[in-house]
């Protein structure tokens, strides 16, 4: 190569015309769009299912590292990167944007929102992604704004409040574009938080509806929200509704057919004490199916009524036609934190299934509309699943090749749970309770919030983790892939049949997604707590997972 | 600071390396006029025995030390924190040491509205990009105004080439199966480079693939020395009003 440096003037032809990058008509079909990663879950059905087959059983032991990114500042990296025609973006700690080439890793920009210092968050700096329609991206902040940015400049085209992040509303999921609207959700389900859904025009910010995940008194379900009964020593809030939590923040679905876009909500507020809220407490705990264009109300479906362990339902809704009982159905699967698996029909709620997927105590049985007979544990005695569930917001799959959904699953974990009185201060945390692992020694060690050292001290005789396959109709387990220590890494499964995973222990680890033989693993020595993605680019397949501050992309070697 | 910026300008020259550009100043009495005239008087000596125009202070001696009491603020003795940008805070430092000298009477005040009228008639997004419109070959404009001072934003109207940042510099490549490709750098490493092409395409090639890599020290944009000193002040008031989002 010549390389030299010029005074001559280069001549620049100049164009002005631009085609849309990203169609609605491709998010549409970006399930099929084989060699790039258009949404979160990889498409609207989010099944994070790729239909690439370069890499595949028989080779995955000659994946080597293609290339890392290193982010600067610590903490979980929870964000799945997108891919479009060889470009990467993906957020990084704890609002920027990175445009880099899929194939090298090398930056083409960073775009970083500057943050207001009185955003308030539960549980670290966390973003999950990005949206993409046309030229732009958007992505939702820690302060609770919604911004636009242009995907070839990564220079920001606008940016809205979506509401007053004092009151500890943040938005931490990626975004959801459905036609002309970006569809997010509010986190600060532990601040005392009235959650909400709501749907931005894509082109100006302008807020076009609101779904609040909490009826008020007059709107349907708002009687689910009782007076409480004042009584010595008992913190009673006759207006619980206004701080009742439901916040979002996963990423929905959308089902094009319906027009309907699915979302989980998260818990009640205050988590634990829900004494002092009776009722069942909608729409927490519960998935809510919302016309995309209106933000109307279709259907709902409530896991956990009444929640009183934090059970939140931000897991992703998967949707797949698959056969129940020996008929079609246009079904939703979903494993939900309450530690219970479930089909519902995802045109109307209609509860089809639901079934144990780890041990459960909290309930024993459902009527046949679905709802549970819940069973609480007397005082000091240990609930199952425990507070972090039998599994959480980490992104399941579905493969439409073997059938089986797929779910990153907590086993043998517990809490006792203890609910104590909280009164509702701005900013302040609406948890009100003190709770604790259920260990097998007093005093010993429990399961790690959010990081854990190098040395598994807690051991799996206090919790261990797995990778469950279940048959998507019934939810019986088809097999299990077990690891010492639990998991907080999403799964992907490919058109080869290979399943992609990784967990706290910090393998990235290819399976067999018909049997769960393990084809090959790495060690990237620090846990993985993103979604893998794959994608394709210029005829070589690649995948990628984030370990601690690395992200870290393979493909075959040579 | 409102919307409004308009700009002084009482010469085209950049001033030698440790003065202060006449734009600098211009702008800087500005910011100065709307944000310090309430406590420090439109000649400095509103607080106390403390005169701006004597050149001398209480807890400063460098351009450095005057922009960290203007962006901290001294706590307890009265002198508030501003958050002003790169631009803001270079012209109100040029301003504060030259207070003296700078004589108002010989200036031309820059209109940000006609500086917008001109930048649209020139066809500057031809190019450039303000906002949602305009083109991204060159760099993009949306803040400038927080980014560049007043004296280089105007220097970078008559002579592009002196203002024009290294990795903007534009890149001529032919790939080593004869595909030419013009454009703007990005970023570059020992062994790749990242561009935007004149087509808006970011582009990342490795360098092992180029049989012709020249990057051109010479900005492809024309100066604007035919312009009026009326038309180049109304021009940076319009640029120095570009504050992002």
């Amino acid at each position: 190569m010549k390389r030299s440096i010029t005074c001559v003037v280069s001549a620049l032809a100049v164009s002005v015309s631009l085609h849309a990058q990203v169609t609605p008509d491709r998010l549409q079909n970006a399930a099929r769009e084989a060699k790039n990663w258009l949404l979160y879950s990889g498409g609207y059905f989010s099944n994070r299912y790729s239909p690439l087959t370069q890499i595949s059983p028989a080779n995955v032991k000659n994946l080597e590292l293609a290339w890392m990114y290193q982010a600067a500042v610590a903490g979980a990296w929870q964000t799945t990167p997108l891919v479009v025609d060889g470009i990467m973006y993906l957020t990084q700690r704890p609002n920027d944007v990175v445009a880099l080439d899929a194939k090298t890793g090398r930056v083409f920009w960073i775009y970083r929102h500057q943050l207001n210092p009185n955003q308030i968050v539960c549980c670290g700096a966390n973003n999950r992604g990005l949206a993409i329609l046309g030229d732009t991206l958007y992505m939702g902040t820690l302060d609770a704004h919604l911004v636009a940015i242009d995907a070839k400049s990564g220079r920001p085209l606008w940016n809205v409040e979506v509401t007053d992040s004092r009151q500890g509303y943040s938005v931490t999921l990626a975004p959801l574009a459905v036609k002309d609207k970006i569809i997010i959700g509010v986190g600060g389900g532990e601040y005392g938080i009235r959650g909400f859904v709501a749907a931005y025009d894509a082109r100006t910010g302008k807020e076009a509806w609101r779904f609040h995940t909490i009826p008020a008194p007059n709107e349907p379900g708002g009687d689910s929200w009782q007076p409480c009964t004042p009584a010595q020593g008992k913190f009673c809030d006759p207006e619980a509704w206004k701080h009742g939590g439901g916040s979002v923040w996963v990423t929905g679905s959308y089902d094009a057919a319906l027009n309907l876009t699915y979302w989980g909500v998260g818990n009640a507020g205050p988590d634990w004490n829900n004494e002092q809220r009776p009722g069942d407490n909608l729409y927490t705990d519960s998935v809510v199916a919302l016309d995309a264009d209106t933000g109307q109300l279709k259907w709902h479906y409530q896991f956990t009524p009444h929640d009183r362990y934090d059970y939140d339902s931000v897991q992703v809704p998967v949707l797949a036609d698959i056969t129940w009982r020996g008929g079609p159905v246009k079904a939703m699967v979903w494993a939900n934190r309450n530690g219970n698996f479930y089909v519902l029909d995802r045109a109307t709620g209609r509860f089809l299934t639901g079934k144990p997927f780890v041990k459960v105590n909290w309930m024993d049985t459902f009527d046949e509309r679905g709802r549970p007979h819940q069973t609480p544990q007397p005082d000091g005695q240990p609930t199952w699943p425990g507070n972090q569930g039998g599994t959480n917001w980490y992104s399941p799959s579905f493969s439409p090749r073997t059938g089986l959904f797929y779910v990153s699953a907590w086993e043998g974990y517990a809490t006792i749970f203890g609910g104590t009185p909280v009164e509702y201060q701005e900013g302040r945390n609406f948890g009100g309770g003190v709770n604790r692992n259920y260990v097998p020694v007093p005093g010993a060690p429990g399961v790690p919030g959010l990081r854990r050292g190098p040395i598994n001290n807690w051991t799996d005789a206090v919790a261990s983790g797995a990778v469950l396959a279940l048959d998507a109709a019934t939810g019986e387990v088809k097999w299990k892939f077990p690891m010492t220590d639990v998991t907080d890494s999403g799964i992907l499964t490919t058109g080869s049949d290979v399943l992609f995973t990784g967990g706290r222990e910090g393998y990235f680890q290819a399976l067999d997604a018909k049997n769960g033989t393990l084809l090959w693993k790495t060690n990237l020595g620090a846990q993985i707590v993103n979604g893998p993605i794959t994608f394709e680019a210029d005829g070589k397949q690649y995948v990628a997972a984030i370990a601690g501050l690395s992200l870290c992309v393979f493909s075959l070697r040579n | 600071m409102t919307a409004f910026l308009g700009v002084l300008l009482v010469a085209l020259q950049l001033g030698h390396p440790g003065e202060y550009a006449p734009a600098d100043i211009a702008y800087g009495a500005q910011i100065y006029d709307a944000q310090c005239t309430t406590c420090h008087g439109a000649n400095g000596d509103g607080v106390g025995d403390i005169n701006l125009k004597s050149g001398k202070f209480r807890t400063a001696v460098t351009d450095q030390d005057l922009a960290r009491v203007i962006t901290n603020g001294v706590p307890g003795k009265g002198m508030l924190a501003f958050k002003f940008d790169s631009a803001e805070l270079a012209g109100v430092i040029a301003f504060v040491r030259n207070m003296n000298s700078f004589d108002r009477g010989t200036v031309k005040v820059g209109d940000a509205a006609r500086g917008r009228a001109l930048f649209d008639k020139n066809e500057c997004v031809r190019c450039h990009r303000v906002g949602d419109r305009g083109a991204r070959v060159a760099p993009d404009l949306s803040d400038v105004g927080a980014q560049r001072s007043a004296a280089s934003l105007l220097r970078s109207l008559t002579e592009p080439t002196t203002q024009m940042m290294p990795i903007n510099r534009p890149v001529h490549i032919v790939t080593r199966d004869g595909t030419v490709i013009n454009g703007r750098r990005l970023n570059e490493d020992t062994y790749t480079v990242q561009l935007i092409d004149d087509k808006e395409r970011l582009v990342s090639l490795s360098k092992s693939d180029l049989r012709e890599f020249t990057i051109a020290t010479v900005s492809p944009m024309p100066s604007y020395k035919t312009m009026s000193e009326a038309e180049l002040s109304d021009l940076v008031a319009y640029l120095l009003s570009l504050k992002g989002r």
